[in-house]
């Protein structure tokens, strides 16, 4: 009990002390989970689009592919990254590896499944309600994906809830390819882990809860919105 | 205003419809259809539940593909050209999750045929200028079937496919809806209808397609039909028997 008030005391301190190194850890984290997001935003979303809206074959059996890559365990992503980026690997040339570059790849193979199945779904849905009305007023069809997206726009905002959450809170992965470096590449996560390996668990604790709160305060942002869509039937 | 300003002025009735069948899972939902709908008509579908009514209708706007037997519009066959000039009337509207302006914009986009003054002018004529910012999907059964038949008003359509309508609308509504239809009709819109109100189709219609368990058994003028119907099926119909 006593480490979980110490922890909480030690949180306030670093947040109201404005503690440089925090904030730096703070914006790096920020940083590569929204580049991660937008990026596998712009992948996903159309990916996601297509797939709900076009019936071909074997289109089922790629949505059951991407439904379970939303359980890969991300230490075998950053493994699999890490062997492709390092100096050996295909990639190496690049010179990413342990990079916030490397760190946003391994969060992107991450999230890109989580942003296809979830919009797919959210899409579909929209797609089943408007077909025949669509087809009727002969809507061309970038008017009528358009229009999917515009009209499933909470449900994806939920579905980029989903993939925010899971690149913020993701360590195995970023910790390979980034290998938690001071003031490069070390992120909230990362210094969790590092902090309760030394020991330091009330510092480790007090960063959890930073981070926690962040990840709520989003939350709360986004389910407000979505109850406000529901009252008004938009979801 | 509300200015008339069609994109085309060909005509695309009337409509013939020569030996159309439909099939579901190896089952005739529509056998050997023969029927011709006449320009500038007001047809009314009749016929008990699960005759094929709504079905034959969502053929004819082209939503359920014809692959025995043949639809001509004024001799053509249905293209994108054709169905533009189409605006049908869904009996359970599908509105998009948008306010009710929202909803007329989005067909307005697509038409380009109206500005924003025509929208609104379109929403005052039923009854819904009130309710410009509100979700459409949070008005009335009656509210919501208005603004699906002022979405289609917008496309200024040659051909109005309505399918029940008034089905369950208070006598407000139902009014409003009637005297809209008979407008539409005498600018030159030919309109096709589902119902199961005798009376409706008395009023409105000037033709008559008595449909039961997937064939069409009359085809005649509306007076005729409801003074002496030619076939047991229809004076059942008629008279409130079950029809087996």
């Amino acid at each position: 009990m006593n480490i979980l008030l110490e922890a909480f005391k030690q949180s306030f301190d670093l947040v109201l002390m404005l503690d440089r190194d925090l904030f730096e850890i703070l914006l790096l984290s920020l940083k590569v989970s929204l580049v991660s997001l937008l990026f596998s935003c712009l992948i996903g979303l159309p990916l996601g689009t297509f797939l709900a809206i076009k019936n071909f074959w074997f289109r089922d059996n790629i949505l059951i592919i991407f439904n379970t890559l939303m359980g890969l365990p991300p230490v075998v992503v950053g493994l699999i990254v890490y062997l492709i980026i390092s100096r050996s690997g295909p990639l190496g040339w690049l010179g990413i590896l342990y990079t916030p570059t490397a760190m946003i790849i391994a969060q992107m193979i991450l999230i890109i499944p989580i942003i296809v199945s979830l919009s797919a779904q959210a899409i579909e849905e929209v797609h089943q309600e408007y077909k025949y009305l669509f087809l009727s007023l002969v809507v061309p069809s970038h008017k009528a994906i358009k229009a999917y997206i515009f009209d499933a726009r909470y449900s994806i905002l939920t579905v980029m809830l989903a993939g925010f959450g899971r690149a913020i809170s993701e360590v195995g992965a970023v910790i390979i390819v980034g290998g938690n470096i001071d003031h490069l590449t070390r992120v909230m996560t990362t210094s969790i882990a590092l902090e309760t390996s030394k020991g330091n668990l009330s510092l480790a604790l007090a960063l959890g809860i930073i981070l926690l709160s962040i990840a709520l305060s989003v939350n709360f942002l986004l389910i407000r919105l979505k109850i406000r869509a529901k009252r008004r039937m938009y979801v | 205003m509300f200015k008339k300003n069609r994109k085309s002025e060909v005509t695309i009735s009337p409509i013939k419809i020569k030996d159309l069948s439909i099939s579901l899972n190896d089952r005739f939902i529509l056998r050997n259809i023969n029927c011709q709908i006449n320009d500038k008509s007001i047809t009314a579908i009749l016929g008990p539940n699960g005759a094929g009514k709504s079905l034959l209708l969502q053929t004819i706007n082209g939503l359920i593909p014809v692959l025995k037997g043949k639809i001509t519009y004024n001799s053509n066959q249905l293209d994108n050209d054709i169905r533009k000039q189409q605006a049908m009337v869904f009996q359970s509207p599908t509105l998009l999750r948008r306010t009710v302006l929202g909803n007329m914009e989005f067909v307005n986009s697509i038409n380009k045929n109206s500005n924003i003054i025509d929208l609104k002018y379109i929403l005052k004529k039923v009854g819904l200028e009130a309710y410009n910012d509100k979700p459409a999907r949070l008005l009335s059964g009656g509210e919501k079937q208005r603004l699906s038949l002022a979405r289609a008003l917008l496309i200024q359509p040659k051909l109005l496919l309505l399918d029940e309508p008034t089905a369950n609308l208070d006598p407000y509504s139902l009014k409003l809806i009637e005297d809209l239809i008979l407008e539409e009709n005498s600018k030159g819109t030919t309109i096709i209808l589902t119902t199961h109100d005798m009376s409706q189709a008395k009023r409105l219609a000037s033709d008559i397609i008595f449909i039961n368990k997937g064939e069409i058994l009359e085809q005649t003028q509306a007076k005729i039909f409801f003074k002496e119907p030619q076939t047991i099926e229809a004076k059942k119909y008629l008279t409130g028997e079950i029809l087996l």
